[in-house]
């Protein structure tokens, strides 16, 4: 009796032991000021959402895991991309070409994820190019890029490539005005009576997603920034902010701040649609680039395009106008109703929130303040809903959650501030670590927000991480806001530096994702669909390797007849047809990188001899056990030499000579 | 058997101690790792190699105790220790003192945080404005959306007409321009 009590006893003070420790436990993680717990993905767990990141300078998406933050895969867009060949191939040089030639790099702001009924449906996302103009695809069953369109008309494709609801269309709008292409040689200081901006809406394919310039909107020399469409009640239009209404060509810095307000441009895409379909607009002779991936032969083409579609909205009426908003709008966001349009001014300490409804009535009402170039500008009193006073300094962006409220990001005082839509009060306030810029709530641009968490994407890292001297990684925050305050979990360092980024529920994606390319479909040229179609052939002084890698050789792997002036083409097809064994190639001193061919792929790589001797070849890629085994031989002759063209792997190699 | 059961409840007790002791050194770094980097903002960040910005040189003139007493005291530390540009027209001591008696420290009390942030953001813009760039009777808008009033006479800069810029001070995050009275903002 007395020892079962006993027994009891210690088994009571076990129990109230362990509770203690628990809440002491739990105590202590929210006092570390993170609920590090949550976003924690345990080993060989996944995490919850994909995280489409934009690259900025690296002109790449990259993709992370939500909560854990970890880096899952780099998507180079309009940037070539030593790692896996992208754009230093000869299938995808194509993919960077433009009117002004190869361009290797830009400059990638924002991304959109394709949407159906204004939802994320997962099927592609899209890519602007800042510097060059141009917008991109990416399929999301293979995570690569495979269209790129230049934009026509355009210097500095910001505005870039927010799209509709029902992915009809993307827009490209021009951030730095220009003469149009018809007329390109004025004099800077006729900025007012030369330089257009133009909004360009890109159709886009519902079927395979392929992107056609449908028409270009004529705008006044003003720098477009960001933009949104409508949902819901709003889905026929487009709204962007802009800036530099003063029409400054010098010192914007100063120069461009000088008026109270700004505008919101509101478009009617429907009815532009409608004009550009009857015809109405001026068709311009322009010349840009248009690229595509072939999904079968894995090779990127260039068609030239000629013409394109130009809206007036000075002729045409009734499709284009202009909201005031206070102080060099930066972000232009739609709430998921489509009711409430928010621009938030990036030299504001206010954030005005426009509303859908009144916009209507006061372009019905004609309840305009005045023209702008011919653009009837609305009356800032009669569109607004409200304003969100002093919420920080330097506001930027706004996502939002499903419950009404909004989230928008402060560069100035670093921070982001949570406020309702409707009732425009603050709820909560949390500090950026340092200078937010954008911000992202998965879902938060659609019409159905996930929610759970807000993600910051900082511009000034300073001492948050070890340093690494003068060039630090950006520094992104993930904050839980599923309460009603919001928690910061997560620190995790980016690369490039993102600016706009979405999130898409795991789900949505993993499913459809391709693990290996089926070489019974590669329908490449030179395409080797096993050792026995390998071959070497001479044309001219070219001369093409139809390759084959599977672990653990090349086929073929000594190759002699190969002469000092030759351009050799090396193309490998990777004859695995199981996930995640990629081959990769490289010739020692080629001016090139490597390729890195993906199973059932077929990549070309080139190489121009530059002397005389014996050139090692290998896979990249750590491939099988015997990977360091997989190597060949290439002999390179002097020009004119009498060395026959011989090629084999193994019995098939070129037969030893006797040494004399 | 009663005994092992004791026994076991001892063992588990004893194990339950040592998850629990164990557990403990690590929360108790996170919890001070946390506390040394996410209480600050930039202002936090240990730097004595850069240039300093235009807090840093606040704090280091012995001529803006004031100043520097009123931004601590609106909380505008850490926005003024970002990235900006900012252009602050800086009041010095004596034209702090130049108020209306006891007006300063009403300024200073936690309930009239609001105004004094009012009053401190009518000296600040975001955009650097160097001496080169003034023009009489250019309008500037603040950061508390008031507009300010430049002026330049010869080589005298002036603001608000009242205000005389005595010294600028160019900073890693904008510029600071030394006046010898303090701009009050227009009532709405």
């Amino acid at each position: 009796m007395k020892k079962s009590l006993l027994a009891l006893a210690a088994l009571l003070f076990v129990i109230v032991a362990l509770w203690q420790c628990k809440t002491r436990g739990a105590a202590t993680s929210a006092a570390a000021g993170g609920d590090a717990q949550k976003a924690y993905v345990p080993p060989g767990k996944y995490d919850e959402f994909y995280n489409f990141v934009s690259g900025g300078f690296n002109g790449q998406v990259s993709v992370y895991g939500l909560p854990s933050g970890r880096l899952l895969k780099i998507i180079p867009v309009f940037s070539q991309f030593p790692e896996n060949g992208y754009g230093y191939n000869e299938e995808t040089k194509a993919m960077l070409m433009t009117s002004h030639g190869f361009v290797p790099w830009d400059d990638e702001h924002h991304i959109s994820m394709s949407l159906t009924n204004g939802e994320q449906d997962g099927r592609w996302c899209f890519a602007n190019a800042n510097n060059t103009p141009r917008v991109g695809r990416i399929d999301l069953k293979t995570f690569r890029t495979t269209e790129i369109l230049e934009i026509p008309n355009a210097g500095g494709n910001h505005s870039s490539p927010f799209i509709t609801e029902n992915s009809e269309y993307i827009v490209a709008g021009t951030r730095f005005s220009i003469p149009m292409d018809d007329q390109p040689d004025v004099p800077i200081n006729t900025y007012k009576q030369n330089f257009r901006g133009t909004a360009s809406f890109i159709s886009i394919d519902p079927n395979d997603g392929h992107m056609k310039l449908a028409f270009q909107v004529l705008l006044p020399g003003i720098n477009l920034d960001l933009s949104r469409s409508g949902k819901g009640p709003s889905h026929d239009w487009f709204f962007f902010s802009c800036y530099n209404s003063e029409q400054a060509n010098t010192l914007l810095e100063v120069n461009a701040s000088q008026k109270d307000k700004d505008f919101i441009v509101a478009i009617n895409w429907k009815k532009a649609e409608e004009y550009a379909k009857a015809g109405k607009g001026q068709v311009k002779k322009v010349r840009y680039a248009h690229n595509t991936l072939d999904e079968k032969t894995h090779t990127a083409t260039t068609k030239w395009e000629n013409e394109v579609i130009m809206l007036d909205p000075k002729e045409l009426k009734d499709f284009v106008y202009f909201m005031p908003c206070p102080k060099s709008p930066h972000g232009c966001d739609v709430n998921p109703t489509g009711e409430y349009i928010v621009g938030s001014g990036k030299l504001a300490a206010i954030i005005p929130v426009f509303s859908f409804e009144k916009m209507q009535k006061a372009i019905a009402d004609k309840n305009f303040e005045g023209e702008y170039d011919g653009i009837p500008v609305l009356k800032y009193d009669a569109v607004l809903h409200g304003e969100v006073q002093k919420p920080g300094l330097g506001p930027l962006h706004t996502e939002f959650d499903a419950d009404g409220n909004a989230y928008t990001s402060f560069f100035v005082s670093s921070e982001i501030v949570k406020w309702n839509v409707k009732s425009l009060q603050v709820l909560d306030r949390v500090p950026t670590y340092y200078s937010i810029g954008h911000l992202c709530v998965p879902g938060g641009d659609t019409k159905k927000p996930w929610g759970k968490y807000v993600i910051a994407y900082n511009k000034i890292t300073k001492d948050r991480y070890l340093p690494t001297g003068p060039e630090l990684a950006q520094s992104a925050q993930i904050y839980d806001i599923s309460g009603d305050k919001m928690k910061l979990i997560l620190d995790f360092p980016t690369v490039g530096e993102p600016h706009y980024a979405n999130a898409i529920p795991a789900e949505l994606l993993m499913k459809n994702s391709v693990k290996f390319f089926k070489l019974e479909e590669n329908n490449h040229p030179y395409v080797a669909k096993g050792e026995g179609e390998t071959k070497v052939t001479r044309n001219g002084n070219q001369v093409h390797v139809n390759m084959t890698a599977i672990r653990s050789h090349l086929t073929p792997d000594n190759i002699e007849g190969v002469k000092l002036g030759d351009e050799v083409y090396f193309h490998v097809t990777n004859l695995e047809q199981d996930w995640d064994i990629p081959h990769g190639f490289a010739v020692k001193g080629a001016n090139t990188a490597e390729i890195l061919i993906m199973p059932g792929e077929t990549q070309t790589y080139y190489w121009k001899p530059d002397r005389v001797g014996v050139f090692p070849f290998y896979c990249t890629d750590f491939c099988s056990a015997l990977h360091q085994e997989m190597q060949g031989y290439m002999r390179v002759s002097p020009a004119g030499a009498n060395v026959p063209l011989k090629y084999g792997t193994g019995e098939a190699a070129p037969a030893p000579t006797e040494s004399k | 058997m009663k005994n092992l059961l004791a026994m076991a409840a001892f063992i588990l007790l004893a194990v339950s101690f040592q998850f629990c002791t164990q557990n403990a050194p690590a929360d108790t770094a996170a919890a001070d790792n946390a506390a040394a980097t996410t209480g600050a903002g930039q202002s936090g960040v240990q730097d004595d190699e850069s240039q300093k910005n235009v807090v840093q040189i606040a704090i280091g003139s012995k001529d803006h105790t004031t100043l520097v007493a009123a931004v601590k005291a609106a909380g505008l530390v850490d926005v003024l220790s970002n990235a900006g540009p900012f252009t602050v027209y800086a009041p010095t001591n004596a034209a702090f003192e130049k108020l209306p008696k006891g007006t300063v420290e009403e300024l200073l009390k936690p309930e009239n945080k609001a105004k004094l942030s009012n009053i401190l953001e009518y000296h600040v813009s975001v955009a650097v404005y160097k001496p080169e760039s003034f023009r009489d009777g250019q309008k500037v808008n603040q950061v508390n959306l008031k507009d300010i009033t430049l002026g330049k006479q010869g080589d005298k800069l002036s603001v608000n007409g009242n205000a005389n810029i005595i010294a600028s001070i160019p900073a890693s995050n904008g510029i600071i321009h030394v006046i010898d009275a303090v701009l009050l903002p227009p009532e709405q």
